[in-house]
């Protein structure tokens, strides 16, 4: 008897005991719900992640980093966030892993091995930005459903693997392809095994650019469990629940995809601005494709003390969805005067830029650093909470940190 | 002789007596203390059964006191209900993370129902909205709160 087996016989049982009632309404319960908590593994040693990360949600696991856990180049696994909306695919055998690429717009439905798809096509490497859309949503009023994300939801990684369009191009795809979708290993959470938790997409052009991967390696290694082992589909830039993890089979749609999460209010914001709280129509809702522009303070941690006089310098990520940030800026009046950081150059297209600052404070006293990144197109972070929307997406507002000095 | 003998005898008597004296009073001085300070120990354990009857009356009490230890969710009517019917297939922390009006948590629901497997809660329903749209309802935060530092510490020079 495995452990689930035992659990799923005993919890009930124990449930009675513990809430001192009988489970009322037990007969609408499904067979195979366990309600009751039950304890689970720790986190931090389960996916080796900093001590100081942030548990949103042990089931499923959303797990966010904070500023200072972000402050590498390249972002550790250690410091990566985890946005699940299921449970963990189980029994994982990458002897058996396979991923079909079928749908309506498919010359022919074909199957790969994790080994097929590793030797045949040509290997590349980029470091891309992946943001939950999400990021930042704690921060509206009236507030959105759903994790309510701080910050750190965001992060940089290398991954390596080939390109979609090459398996694409192999399979043979018609003209009236529109979208891809992928489907995974995962499991919903009501255990469900007709239902997907998670399966989303990109139109056919993002899924034809360079950069667009079907990655087996995160930071040269296998890519973790947590992350998507074996396969995950890497859609830099856009919201990081279109790179599927965990993928084994994608569609090529003659539609947009109509997967868990693609309709409804999921990922979607309302396509014309509305007033805060307002109730929005899911035929008024568009799907988000680039993430704004955006940035974050990553050393150093707020909340520092220094000596009158004492130099701060300061450093951090700044990145702008499907463009490249082209200006970076910090103010410590809270915003009345603005001045330049130096800002490098991403080293791939949709990576994060790095900026460094040295600040200097006029008098004693307590002090807010604000950051602030414009894009490409002149677009910059707003200093409040940008637009309302039902879900809460798309929090791009300044990042600060406060300092003392005395 | 013999009654300095006798003597220290009396003497040592009073010494070991004195010397208990001294360690049961410091014993009990140091439990007075440990149990003013932590008044838990002396307390039964509670258990959850306790929580209907207990929890009807004040639940601003003392924060610690009127939180779920298992669950994180605020003691109060209708919780029983919504362990029942919430907790099976996420953790209640998603619940804790939320704040909406009671219109907006039946609209949470009905999604559920309608995507996520969730059940028909019957009589539940009321009870569990009530539950939520009390304890769980949204506060006000303008536009951009202030910043909470979590601990100030001081950056040497060079840092
Ligand atoms: C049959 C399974 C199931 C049950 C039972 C269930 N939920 Fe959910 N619930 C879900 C799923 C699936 C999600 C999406 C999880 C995610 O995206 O991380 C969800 C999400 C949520 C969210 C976040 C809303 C959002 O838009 O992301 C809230 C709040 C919530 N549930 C509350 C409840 C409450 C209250 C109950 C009890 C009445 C309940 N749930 C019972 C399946 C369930």
């Amino acid at each position: 008897m495995n452990r689930r087996d035992f659990m799923s016989k005993t919890t009930l049982g124990a449930l009675t005991v513990a809430v001192g009632a009988p489970v009322v309404y037990g007969h609408l319960m499904p067979n195979g719900y366990k309600p009751l908590a039950l304890q689970d593994p720790d986190p931090f040693s389960l996916f080796k992640k900093d001590k100081e990360m942030k548990v949103l949600n042990d089931r499923p696991w959303n797990i966010e980093a904070r500023a200072h856990l972000l402050n590498d180049k390249i972002t550790p696994n250690h410091s990566m966030f985890i946005r699940n909306n299921g449970l963990l695919p189980e029994n994982i055998d990458i002897k058996q892993w396979t991923l079909t690429i079928d749908g309506e717009s498919v010359t022919e439905q074909k199957t790969y091995t994790l080994d097929e798809l590793k030797t045949r096509f040509k290997h590349h490497t980029y470091q891309l930005t992946l943001e939950c859309a999400g990021n930042g949503r704690k921060e509206f009023n009236p507030p959105a459903k759903g994790n309510q994300w701080g910050l750190g939801a965001v992060h940089c990684c290398e991954w390596t693997g080939i390109r979609l369009r090459d398996v694409l191009d192999e399979v043979g795809i018609n003209d009236a392809a529109v979208y891809i979708g992928y489907h995974a290993a995962d499991i919903h959470l009501s255990r469900d095994p007709g239902k997907e938790p998670i399966s989303r997409g990109v139109p056919m052009a993002k899924a034809y650019q360079e950069e667009t991967l079907l990655a087996f390696q995160m930071n040269g290694e296998d890519i973790p469990m947590a992350h998507g082992y074996p396969l995950r589909l890497i859609a830099g830039g856009w919201p990081a629940s279109a790179s599927g993890k965990w993928i084994n089979r994608i569609s090529v749609r003659n539609q947009v995809h109509d997967g868990t999460k693609m309709t409804g209010k999921a990922y979607r914001v309302p396509c014309k601005p509305v007033a805060p709280g307002s109730e929005v129509k899911d035929e008024d809702m568009c799907i988000i494709e680039s993430m704004p522009v955006k940035s974050l303070i990553t050393y150093p941690r707020s909340g520092a003390i220094l000596k009158s006089g004492q130099q701060l310098n300061i450093n951090g990520h700044a990145w702008a969805g499907e463009l490249e940030v082209s200006k970076m800026e910090y103010s410590i009046d809270f915003g009345a005067t603005w001045k330049a950081c130096d800002l490098e150059k991403p080293v791939n297209r949709l990576a994060w830029q790095h900026f460094s600052a040295s600040v200097s404070f006029p008098e004693v006293g307590y002090y807010e650093v604000w950051a602030r990144a414009t894009d490409s197109k002149g677009r910059s972070q707003p200093m409040l909470l940008p637009g309302w929307n039902p879900k809460g997406y798309l929090n791009n507002a300044c990042h600060r940190i406060a300092v003392k000095v005395s | 002789m013999k009654n300095e003998e006798h003597f220290i005898e009396q003497v040592k008597v009073i010494y070991r007596s004195l010397l208990w004296f001294c360690i049961v009073c410091f014993g009990l001085g140091f439990l007075i203390l440990l149990i003013h300070f932590n008044p838990d120990l002396i307390k039964e354990e509670p258990t959850i059964t306790a929580i209907e009857e207990e929890v009807s009356s004040d639940i601003t009490e003392t924060i610690r006191d009127s939180i779920h230890a298992d669950t994180g969710l605020i003691k109060a009517d209708g919780l029983t209900e919504v362990i029942n019917n919430c907790t099976n297939c996420h953790s209640a922390k998603i619940i804790i993370q939320n704040r909406m009006t009671r219109e907006n948590w039946l609209m949470s629901i009905r999604w559920m129902q309608e995507t996520q497997n969730l059940w028909d809660l019957g009589e539940n329903e009321n009870i569990i909205l009530d539950y939520l749209a009390t304890h769980y309802a949204p506060k006000e935060k303008g536009r951009r709160e202030n910043l909470i530092v979590e601990e100030w510490y001081v950056l040497e020079k060079g840092q």
